[in-house]
C-alpha cells in the first residue's frame, strides 16, 4: 500500500509497517520519484492511507488497478474522489468522532486567543514591553457564537461556548431538532450579521466551497471574528485577507488554508489574527485513536470483516 | 480672581491618587471623572510622597488605588481624615486590611465585575498551553510551516483532564463551570473552607499538595493572604509532576516563582500560563525563552467591557460615598 507523507505520526507508520508492506510516497515534494514508483508498483498496491493533505484523487485511483480500499487518517474525505471510488467498488474509511472534542477545543481556544489577544500580549511580555501595554482586549463571555454546520463538531463547539454564557446561533440547510435552544438563521449572511464570532464547522462539499465570501465577511463586520476549523476552501481566502488588511473584519482564528502549508504572508504581521498549522486533531491522544482506526479498518478489510468506519 | 467655574471645581471633594492607575492609561481617565469630585494626583508632584501628603492631603477623605498601590500604616498615618478606599482591583492584598479596619476606613473593591473575564483568561491560557496556540502561531508567522514542516506533535487533549482549582471563590467557580460543563474536565478544589456540597459538587482537598497530586492542571484563583503566600511550593510542584500544567490568574506570590521557573526549565512540570508574577513587571528571563509557557502582563481584567464596568463602579462608589449613600461594592470581612 502507499501512504502519503507529510509527517505521519511514527506510531501509525510503525503499526502499518508491522502488519503490511508499506510504501511511503511523497507526491508533493518529490513528484517525479513518486511517479516512477507508481509505474513500478502499480499492480501490487491494494490500499492507500490518505491524510487531510493528500488523499486519493481520480488520477491516483486510475494508476492503481488493484486498489481495494482508501483508509484516511483524517475526518475530512474531501481529498478523496468518492464518486470514483464508489464507481470502482473501492472502499473508503475515515476517522470520525475521535477528534471531535479536540477540534472543538481548538475552536474555543482560537476564539479566546483572538478575543483576548493572547498571542500579541505574550509577545509584548517576551519583548520586555509590559509597561508599554496600552490596549485592552474584548470580552469573550456572553458573546454570540454563530455556527455553520451543527454536526458533531458544531454541537461540541456550542456546548463549550454555552458554558461561557454565549448565546448560540446556527446555519444549516434545515432547522435541527437538537438545536431547539439555538437561534436558526436561514442564510449564512443572516447568521454573520447576527453573531459576534462565526465558526465554520461543516464538511467541505461543492456546496460549501467559499461559503465564507465577501458578503458574509461584510455582514460579520469590523467587530466580528471568523474562526475556521473546517477546510481552507470554505473561505474565499483572497477576500478574507483583504478584509483583514483593510480592517473590514475584526479578527480571525484560522487552522486551515487554501493551499497548506502556504499561508498568505500578509497575515503574518496582523495581531488580530491567530494562525495554526492544521492542528485541529493534533493531540497525542486523538492521533493515536485515529491511527488505531486506520489500522483497524485495513485489518478488517483484509480479513473480510465489516469495516469499522466506512464512508463508501 | 478665580472664575465661578474654577471655584466650583475647587469646592469639590478630593479623591487622592498615589499612583497613575493602569486603567486610566489603557481605558482613558475621562471615564472615571464626575461632576461630584476631583482627583488629587500625588504622582504629578515632584515632592516626595510624604511631604506632598502632609502639605496637600490632610483633609482628604477618599483614596482611589489599583492593585499596585501598596497602602500600609505609614501612608494611613498621613491621611487622618481618610474614610474610604476604592480600589480598581478585585484583590485586596495591597491594602493593610487590619489597619484599615482599626481606623474605621471602609473599602470598596471591584467586586464581581471581573470574574468572567479572569475565568476566560484562565481557560484561554490553559488551552493555549495544552494546544500550543501561541507557540504554533509564532511557528506559522515565522514561515516555518512551509519550510520546516508540520509543527511537532505534543499537544494534549483537554477532555478528561483533572483540574485542581486553588481558591473556589467567584472566579474559581466560573473557571470550574467552564471546564467541567463545557470541556468535560473533572474539577476538584482547595479553598480556605470546604463549600456546601449541595451547592458545590466538586471534590474538596484540604491540602494543596494532595490536590496537585490528583490533578493534571492546577489553576490558581485565590486571593493573596499570609496563608496562600507560596502555597504552590516545591512539594506541590513535585506532586503536580512532569505532565502537569500551572495556570496563575491570582497573584504571583501564591507561587514560589523561583522554584516554578526551575521546574519549567528542567522539565519537572510540563508548562505554565501566567498572568501574574512575584515582582511585576519583572518577568524571569528564563520564561521568555520557553515555548511551553504563555505569558500575560496582569491583563486578565483588561477588556473593554470590564473597563466600562469598572469606570461605572468606581465613579458610582465615590459618588455614593460623597452623598452619604451606601457604597455599591463594599468589602465585608468574613
Amino acid at each position: 500500500m502507499t501512504c502519503s507523507s507529510v509527517q505521519v505520526q511514527p506510531y501509525l507508520l510503525e503499526a502499518l509497517e508491522e502488519k503490511f508492506t508499506l510504501h511511503k510516497l511523497d507526491t508533493t515534494t518529490e513528484p517525479d520519484k513518486a511517479a516512477r514508483f507508481l509505474r513500478t508498483h502499480r499492480d501490487s498496491i491494494r490500499a492507500v492511507v490518505g491524510t487531510a493533505f493528500v488523499g486519493a484523487d481520480a488520477e491516483l485511483i486510475d494508476q492503481l488497478p488493484n486498489l481495494e480500499i482508501v483508509s484516511s487518517y483524517s475526518v475530512g474525505v474531501d481529498k478523496i474522489d468518492l464518486a470514483k471510488c464508489k464507481e470502482k467498488g473501492i472502499r473508503v474509511t475515515n476517522c470520525p468522532d475521535v477528534s471531535t472534542d479536540d477540534v472543538a477545543d481548538l475552536a474555543l481556544g482560537l476564539m479566546l486567543a483572538v478575543s483576548r489577544r493572547l498571542c500579541p500580549i505574550d509577545r509584548y511580555v517576551r519583548s520586555g514591553l509590559w509597561s508599554k501595554l496600552d490596549f485592552f482586549s474584548k470580552q469573550f463571555s456572553g458573546k454570540t457564537v454563530g455556527i455553520i454546520g451543527p454536526g458533531n463538531i458544531g454541537m461540541a463547539i456550542a456546548k463549550r461556548a454555552e458554558a461561557f454564557g454565549c448565546p448560540i446561533s446556527y446555519f444549516s440547510r434545515s432547522q435541527k431538532p437538537a438545536c431547539i435552544n439555538y437561534n436558526y438563521c436561514p442564510t449564512v449572511v443572516d447568521l454573520a450579521a447576527n453573531c459576534d464570532i462565526l465558526v465554520v464547522a461543516c464538511a467541505l462539499t461543492p456546496d460549501t466551497r467559499h461559503i465564507i465570501n465577501r458578503d458574509v465577511i461584510d455582514a460579520l463586520g469590523p467587530e466580528g471574528v471568523l474562526v475556521n476549523i473546517g477546510r481552507g476552501p470554505h473561505v474565499d481566502e483572497a477576500e478574507l485577507v483583504s478584509a483583514l488588511l483593510e480592517g473590514r473584519l475584526g479578527g480571525a482564528g484560522l487552522d486551515v488554508f487554501q493551499d497548506e502549508p502556504n499561508v498568505p504572508e500578509e497575515l503574518f504581521k496582523l495581531d488580530n489574527v491567530v494562525l495554526m498549522p492544521h492542528v485541529g486533531s493534533a493531540t497525542v491522544e486523538a492521533r493515536k485513536a485515529m491511527a488505531d482506526l486506520v489500522v483497524g479498518n485495513l485489518e478488517a478489510h483484509f480479513l473480510n470483516k465489516p469495516l469499522l468506519t466506512p464512508v463508501v | 480672581m478665580a472664575s465661578p467655574a474654577t471655584a466650583a471645581v475647587e469646592n469639590l471633594p478630593q479623591v487622592l491618587l498615589l499612583l497613575h492607575p493602569a486603567a486610566f492609561t489603557i481605558f482613558g481617565e475621562e471615564h472615571f471623572t464626575s461632576p461630584k469630585f476631583r482627583f488629587l494626583k500625588a504622582y504629578e508632584s515632584s515632592l516626595p510622597l510624604d511631604e506632598f501628603l502632609a502639605a496637600n492631603a490632610r483633609s482628604v477623605r477618599a483614596l482611589l488605588v489599583s492593585a499596585a498601590t501598596v497602602v500600609g500604616a505609614g501612608i494611613l498615618d498621613l491621611l487622618p481624615e481618610l474614610r474610604v478606599i476604592v480600589t480598581t482591583s478585585a484583590g485586596l492584598d495591597q491594602l493593610d486590611l487590619a489597619e484599615c479596619r482599626r481606623r474605621g476606613i471602609r473599602i470598596a473593591s471591584a467586586g464581581d465585575i471581573y470574574s468572567a473575564d479572569v475565568a476566560d483568561c484562565a481557560v484561554g491560557l490553559l488551552i493555549d498551553v495544552l494546544r500550543k496556540i501561541s507557540a504554533s502561531n509564532r511557528y506559522v508567522k515565522n514561515g516555518f510551516w512551509a519550510t520546516k514542516g508540520d509543527y511537532p506533535l505534543g499537544s494534549k487533549q483537554l477532555r478528561g483532564k483533572r483540574i485542581g482549582i486553588v481558591g473556589l471563590g467567584r472566579i474559581g467557580l466560573q473557571v470550574a463551570k467552564r471546564l467541567q460543563q463545557g470541556f468535560g474536565c473533572t474539577v476538584s478544589y482547595n479553598s480556605r473552607k470546604k463549600k456546601n456540597p449541595d451547592q458545590v459538587p466538586y471534590p474538596f482537598y484540604q491540602d494543596v499538595r494532595e490536590l496537585a497530586a490528583n490533578s493534571d492542571a492546577l489553576i490558581l484563583c485565590c486571593g493573596l493572604t499570609e496563608q496562600t503566600r507560596h502555597a504552590v511550593d516545591k512539594e506541590v510542584l513535585a506532586a503536580l509532576g512532569k505532565a502537569g500544567v500551572i495556570v496563575n490568574v491570582a497573584r504571583g506570590a501564591v507561587v514560589d516563582e523561583k522554584e516554578m521557573v526551575r521546574c519549567l526549565v528542567e522539565g519537572e512540570i510540563a508548562g505554565a500560563g501566567l498572568d501574574v508574577f512575584e515582582d511585576e513587571p519583572v518577568v524571569p528571563k528564563e520564561l521568555m525563552e520557553l515555548d511551553n509557557v504563555v505569558l500575560s502582563p496582569h491583563s486578565a481584567v483588561l477588556t473593554r467591557e470590564s473597563m466600562m464596568e469598572l469606570a461605572r463602579l468606581v465613579v458610582g462608589n465615590l459618588e455614593a460615598f460623597f452623598s452619604n449613600e451606601p457604597l455599591l461594592s463594599e468589602y465585608e470581612d468574613d
